[in-house]
């Protein structure tokens, strides 16, 4: 059963977001150098952070895949790995309004965050279409596997080349995040627990949407025989087998 | 209850005796002679090299008429070279499994008693011969056509970054398209999933070179791309060499 | 401590820095409520879907039961009716 936890994990990511973004706008103080653009420092990071575990997440995921061989390992890191992917794309969107808010510019070279991101989802983004490439299932989620362990791998890398390339040329735009006065760190904890919140909660519910429609799938199929209605077209996303449910609802999401 | 005697007890035959399977054959032998292979099969279909070398200079031509100049030096020499370099290496990473997947090379290779990790550490040898063919006409066809300082006094470093970059472009080549030759777009899929892995390597080469094709050059890249470049390279050769099984698994 | 936080309150500018973090927290919740409103398709097809299947389900069982009776009637001979083997030899 997918499907367990998902109200308590829900509720609990509504109670973190409204406080942090209570925290945000009646709490944390302005900032010396930005003032109120500051805080969209409270969106970016945590964005960023939470999908950049969220790709490391999705490598530990496959190499459990790679490992067991059950398909369901394959389907988790598919999900973290495609909330990861959407999850950067907002951090590179946020990035760029700060940008554009403190530099002037839409993009900077001098950001090395964002540099790194921009490659690191040029990476991922190529993760669907190598899937759908693939037609055998199981060719596919091997593949993938392998992929994603190995971008998992370079997201660390990629992080530290671009760090060094501009380290001692340009100063960093975006403003340190080291060495934030009290206020401003808790605001920083409440708001990266509400967006890490807020991707377990997608993820999850997404798992169980996709664990449900291979359910009924299983069910057409054997309420109409073998000539159940053929599946249509190839998919990116790996094929769910209906997990046998014991009564109890003991299956692990 | 009959008193028939009970034969003597069996020994289990000892590994010598036992039949089935021989040992498998050591991993050098088997690179040596895929290595072998891969070579002369190169050598006599000239299916890569030439073309990653004529790619190469045709990009220096362009280049010339795109940047309108005449020379260029320093950093904007390091980047020319490093991106034609790169787009060079990605036709040979295109080609290299082709082979392979089309005349039944990988089946061929799982039912051979050796090591799976032989196919790795030969293709990504036999990329490197590539790329090194390929650097030495490049090289001096960039000296000659783009760059404004004499390459002389800059070689030795630059010989020592080429060296570092190309196994790992080698190693990444090898794993990318080891991943996208049986797939269906598996032109488009390699380039796609290999340039931005090779983002740490052109950073890392682009930097250490730079210095060197500048006009008052030290002779020596600075020790932290090289270490850059080091650590990705061992980096993705562990996983490269973890992952590879998996991939040749039908 | 309510002192400490009037005095920490930023007073809310609305001048131009006030668009650009608006936009950021609008990409945050643009991002759910797309993801609501996909679930909500998802939901809908999974209720259609479901319904046709509880309605294949329920016809099936209506023509199952239907062949049993037919079964039953084309049993012109119930078993028993044969006449019992003799023993061999008499």
């Amino acid at each position: 059963m997918y499907g367990k936890g998902l109200r308590a994990l829900s509720i609990s990511t509504v109670v973190a977001m409204t406080t942090a973004l209570a925290l945000v706008f009646f709490y944390a103080p302005l900032e010396a150098e930005q003032g109120f653009l500051q805080k969209i420092f409270y969106v970016h990071v945590p964005l960023a952070i939470v999908s950049l575990c969220g790709f490391v997440l999705g490598g530990l995921l496959a190499i459990q895949h790679l490992r067991t061989r059950d398909p369901r390992w394959d389907m988790r890191s598919y999900v973290a790995i495609h909330m990861s992917l959407i999850f950067a794309l907002a951090t590179l969107i946020t990035g760029s309004i700060w940008a554009k808010g403190s530099w002037g510019h839409w993009w900077v070279w001098n950001e090395p965050t964002l540099v790194s991101y921009l490659i690191i989802f040029l990476l991922y983004a190529t993760y669907q279409p190598l899937r759908f490439a693939i037609e055998d299932p199981e060719r596919q989620s091997r593949y993938a596997s392998v992929f994603a362990i190995t971008a998992g791998a370079f997201v660390p890398m990629n992080f530290i080349a671009v760090r060094l390339s501009t380290a001692y040329l340009h100063p960093r735009v975006l403003g340190s995040t080291s060495n934030l006065p009290g206020p401003m760190a808790l605001t920083f904890l409440v708001s990266l627990a509400a967006v890490a919140l807020l991707y377990a909660t997608l993820c999850k519910y997404e798992l169980t949407a996709k664990h449900t429609r291979a359910q009924v799938r299983a069910l057409r199929r054997r309420l109409s025989g073998e000539t159940a209605r053929p599946r249509g077209g190839r998919s990116a996303a790996p094929a769910a087998p209906p997990v046998k449910v014991a009564p109890a609802g003991r299956t692990a999401p | 209850m009959s008193g028939v005697a009970q034969a003597p007890a069996e020994r289990p035959p000892s590994a010598r005796e036992r039949p089935g399977p021989r040992p498998q054959t050591g991993l050098r032998r088997t690179v040596a002679a895929m290595l072998r292979k891969e070579l002369q099969v190169e050598l006599r279909t000239l299916e890569s090299v030439p073309a990653m070398t004529l790619f190469s200079l045709s990009t220096f031509v362009i280049f010339h008429f795109a940047l309108n100049r005449g020379s260029v030096e320093g950093d904007l020499g390091a980047g020319i070279l490093w991106v034609t370099l790169l787009f060079a290496s990605i036709l040979g990473v295109n080609r290299l499994f082709v082979a392979d997947a089309e005349e039944g090379g990988f089946d061929g290779f799982l039912l051979a008693p050796v090591e799976r990790s032989a196919m790795l550490i030969a293709k990504v040898l036999t990329l490197l011969a590539y790329l090194a063919a390929l650097e030495l006409i490049a090289l001096p066809a960039f000296a000659l056509l783009l760059l404004g300082t004499p390459l002389g006094p800059a070689l030795p470093g630059l010989i020592l970054t080429l060296a570092l970059a190309d196994v790992g472009v080698a190693v990444i080549g090898t794993l990318v398209a080891a991943m996208a030759v049986r797939t269906r777009a598996r032109d488009l899929l390699g380039p796609l999933l290999a340039l931005p892995l090779f983002v740490p390597i052109v950073i890392g080469a682009a930097r250490a070179s730079a210095p060197l094709l500048a006009a008052s050059h030290p002779t020596w890249p600075a020790l932290r791309w090289l270490a850059t470049l080091g650590l990705y390279d061992l980096l993705f050769g562990l996983i490269a060499y973890a992952l590879f099984d998996f991939l040749l698994e039908d | 401590m309510s002192a400490i936080l009037i005095a920490e309150l930023p007073a809310l500018p609305l001048h131009t820095a006030g668009k650009y973090v608006a936009g950021a927290f609008i990409v945050l919740f643009a991002l759910v409520l797309v993801y609501v409103a996909i679930m909500a398709l998802r939901l809908s097809r999974l209720e259609r879907e479901l319904g046709e299947l509880l309605a294949l389900s329920e016809q099936q069982e209506a023509a199952g039961g239907d062949q049993l009776e037919q079964r039953e009637s084309t049993l012109a001979y119930p078993i028993e009716a044969h006449p019992p083997l003799r023993e061999a030899g008499k």
